[in-house]
């Protein structure tokens, strides 16, 4: 139960709304951070921590693709195909995706280690073609950078080719005596 | 050197600038809000906004002060502030570098909003797979709330202001404001009939004002510099100031510019960003994110003000600049966007949600190379059933992609159906509300 094991934190989200519903997002995220998606289970919980009822949240949670009503691989990459990425070679990014990892957009693999879906607009249209895998960025792709991403994320969890705070076109580095 | 000075991006583009609160203050961070807070008026404030004629960079372009001056001066209960931070408009990408370079000139620009305004609580809603740029923002807010900046009694002050980071789940209706406010409430982010206005009947029903983070996060420098200063930068009087412009495509150097609103996409797409990546000429280009009808090399050296791209036939939107380049196949680059919007589509009004799904199916067999010419006809028809149908922009939004290609490129769908034709493919699909 939430309740037992978060209620710091629970009581931290609640204590920011006039309106207990307002919570409803911020508590199916903690839901799906904890299990890696959201259980019928805990929708019956938060409905009652929130004074709904359990249709009350189902109707909220099933408007929003970020959340999760059926488990995903531990890695969901999401390749961005809208159109200021399709210009510059998502397709063919999810093209090598899916004959690395021998999955068509929306499987799993087998290991359940890798998910594929395909996306609309996660506003790195600059910097694409581009995917996010759970919380992080990689853009700029090209079939190196995701060969070493898929293995990194093999072997340790991550990868050091994620975005940080994000800039492009990055500053000048300050040239020495300048 | 950079040709323009710049002013939202000033601090991020300095070597090593790591947006803490430290160097913001150190570069004049926090200054605009000391200097109002308590010693100029709420209403003086808004008036200085009006008067630098600042328009909101969501998208619509409404003035920011006449917006703020829409709520009730009467009323004794709760107000808020949104902060639109859901950018999901495809092709923008400013308010993810804002955030995540400098939050404490957005925080700021909160407090001035909400001290303009009137409101003690604020939110920023933002799109959910921005996970960095909420982390970033909520480690500024705690900065800047141990510092006395945000929460209760502001710089000692006997004003209270509170900033929460409210995180979207991936929804770009929830962009729209009201769909905002419904989601923010813990709804499904669908738009509300208007009126009433969110100025009334805002967040929680109380009188709230929605404004974009590019929109925010000029205010410190107005108050700063003076309205008369941001008057006089871009094409005054109608479109005042910079903007950050996302340019992303066929370019040899994608990215964001800030530059004064008024110069011309010429000089945006082969200054700025560098011109073409190729020997390939431009071909076509999109001015203000998906939402904005498509133009030609002919609108080249159209200005990128309100007005200008208005008159053009398009709109300056969210400053998503898109540029293609010879050989895009127009249809296919109107199918991608469509895909998008028939994905988005929330579903509440009947001639967005069924409309939608028959302009991506139509489009499909056209490109499938199943189409036939009296689909034309049937786009063109069902396009002028939907915009101006709906509660919100989105239904005028959607049908942007469709009937400014098939203005400028109809002999690309003409020539896709004629091959169908030649290939004697056709086998006109059935098109009903499922696909
Ligand atoms: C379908 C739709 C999507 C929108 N998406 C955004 C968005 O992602 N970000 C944004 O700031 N405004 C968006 N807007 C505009 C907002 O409704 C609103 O006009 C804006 O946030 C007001 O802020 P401003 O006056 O500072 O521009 C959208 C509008 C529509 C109709
Ligand atoms: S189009 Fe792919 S991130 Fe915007």
């Amino acid at each position: 139960m939430l309740k037992e094991t978060h209620k710091a934190e629970i009581d931290d989200i609640l204590s920011r709304y006039p309106v207990k519903r307002s919570a409803l997002l911020p508590l199916l995220y903690l839901a799906q951070r904890e299990q890696g998606y959201i259980t019928e289970a805990a929708m019956q919980e938060i409905a009652g921590l929130l004074k709904l009822t359990p249709p009350q949240v189902y109707e909220t949670a099933t408007f929003y693709t970020m959340l999760n009503l059926k488990p995903v691989g531990k890695f969901h990459l999401q390749v961005c195909k809208s159109l200021m990425c399709a210009l510059v070679g998502s397709d063919t990014v999810i093209g090598w995706i899916s004959a690395k990892l021998g999955i068509k957009p929306g499987e799993t693999t087998p290991d359940r280690l890798f998910t594929l879906s395909i996306v609309e607009c996660l506003a790195a249209c600059g910097t694409g073609p581009m995917m996010q895998v759970n919380d992080d960025y990689y853009e700029r792709l090209t079939e190196e950078k995701l060969d070493r991403i898929l293995a990194d994320l093999r072997q340790t969890g991550t990868c050091s080719l994620k975005t940080g705070p994000f800039m492009w076109p990055e500053p000048a580095p300050a040239k020495p005596g300048a | 050197m950079p040709k323009y000075e710049p002013i939202l991006l000033k601090n991020m583009l300095q070597p090593g600038y790591t947006g803490s609160l430290a160097e913001y203050e150190r570069a004049g961070g926090y200054q605009a809000i000391r200097k109002v807070l308590g010693k100029v008026s709420p209403a003086d404030v808004t008036a200085v906004v009006m008067k630098s004629g600042l328009r909101g960079r969501g998208g619509a372009g409404f003035p920011t002060g006449v917006k703020w001056g829409f709520l009730p001066k009467d009323y004794q209960g709760p107000r808020y502030l949104c902060c639109n931070a859901d950018e999901s408009e495809p092709g923008t990408f400013k308010d993810r570098q804002l955030i995540e370079r400098d939050p404490h000139q957005l925080l700021e620009g909160m407090l001035l909003a909400c001290y303009a305004i009137g409101a003690a609580s604020s939110y920023i809603y933002i799109r959910g797979e921005f996970v960095l740029g909420a982390k970033i923002l909520e480690q500024a807010i705690n900065e800047a709330r141990a510092a006395g900046y945000v929460g209760k009694n502001i710089f000692g002050s006997n004003t209270t202001i509170d900033i929460w980071v409210h995180r979207g789940a991936g929804a770009y209706i929830c962009g729209e404001e009201t769909a905002l406010l419904e989601s923010l409430e813990g709804k499904r982010g669908l738009p509300r009939v208007k009126p009433p206005f969110p100025a009334t009947h805002g967040l929680y029903n109380k009188p709230t004002v929605v404004n974009n983070v590019e929109t925010l996060a000029n205010l410190p420098h107005i108050l700063n510099r003076g309205a008369e200063w941001f008057a006089s930068i871009g094409s005054p009087p109608k479109s005042t100031g910079t903007r950050v412009f996302c340019v992303s495509g066929h370019v040899a150097r994608p990215g964001n510019y800030e530059v004064p609103m008024g110069i011309t996409f010429r000089e945006l797409i082969y200054e700025q960003a560098g011109g073409m990546r190729s020997d390939k000429k431009l071909k076509a280009f999109i001015p203000g994110g998906a939402s904005a009808p498509f133009l030609t090399p002919d609108h080249l050296d159209v200005k990128l003000d309100f007005e200008s791209v208005a008159l053009a036939g398009s709109m300056l939107g969210s400053g998503g600049v898109t540029v293609m380049e010879e050989g895009t196949d127009m249809v296919w680059a109107a199918l991608r966007l469509m895909e998008f919007f028939y994905h988005e589509s929330c579903g509440k009004c009947s001639p967005c949600r069924e409309g939608s799904s028959w302009l991506v199916q139509i489009m499909r067999r056209i490109v499938n190379k199943r189409g036939q010419l009296a689909d034309l006809e049937t786009l063109t028809d069902l396009c002028k059933n939907i915009a101006g149908r709906t509660v919100c922009a989105f239904g005028d939004a959607e049908v942007s992609p469709i009937l400014s290609t098939l203005k400028h490129w109809r002999h690309e769908y003409v020539a896709m159906i004629h091959a169908a034709e030649a290939a004697n493919l056709i086998r006109p699909e059935p098109v009903g509300a499922k696909q």
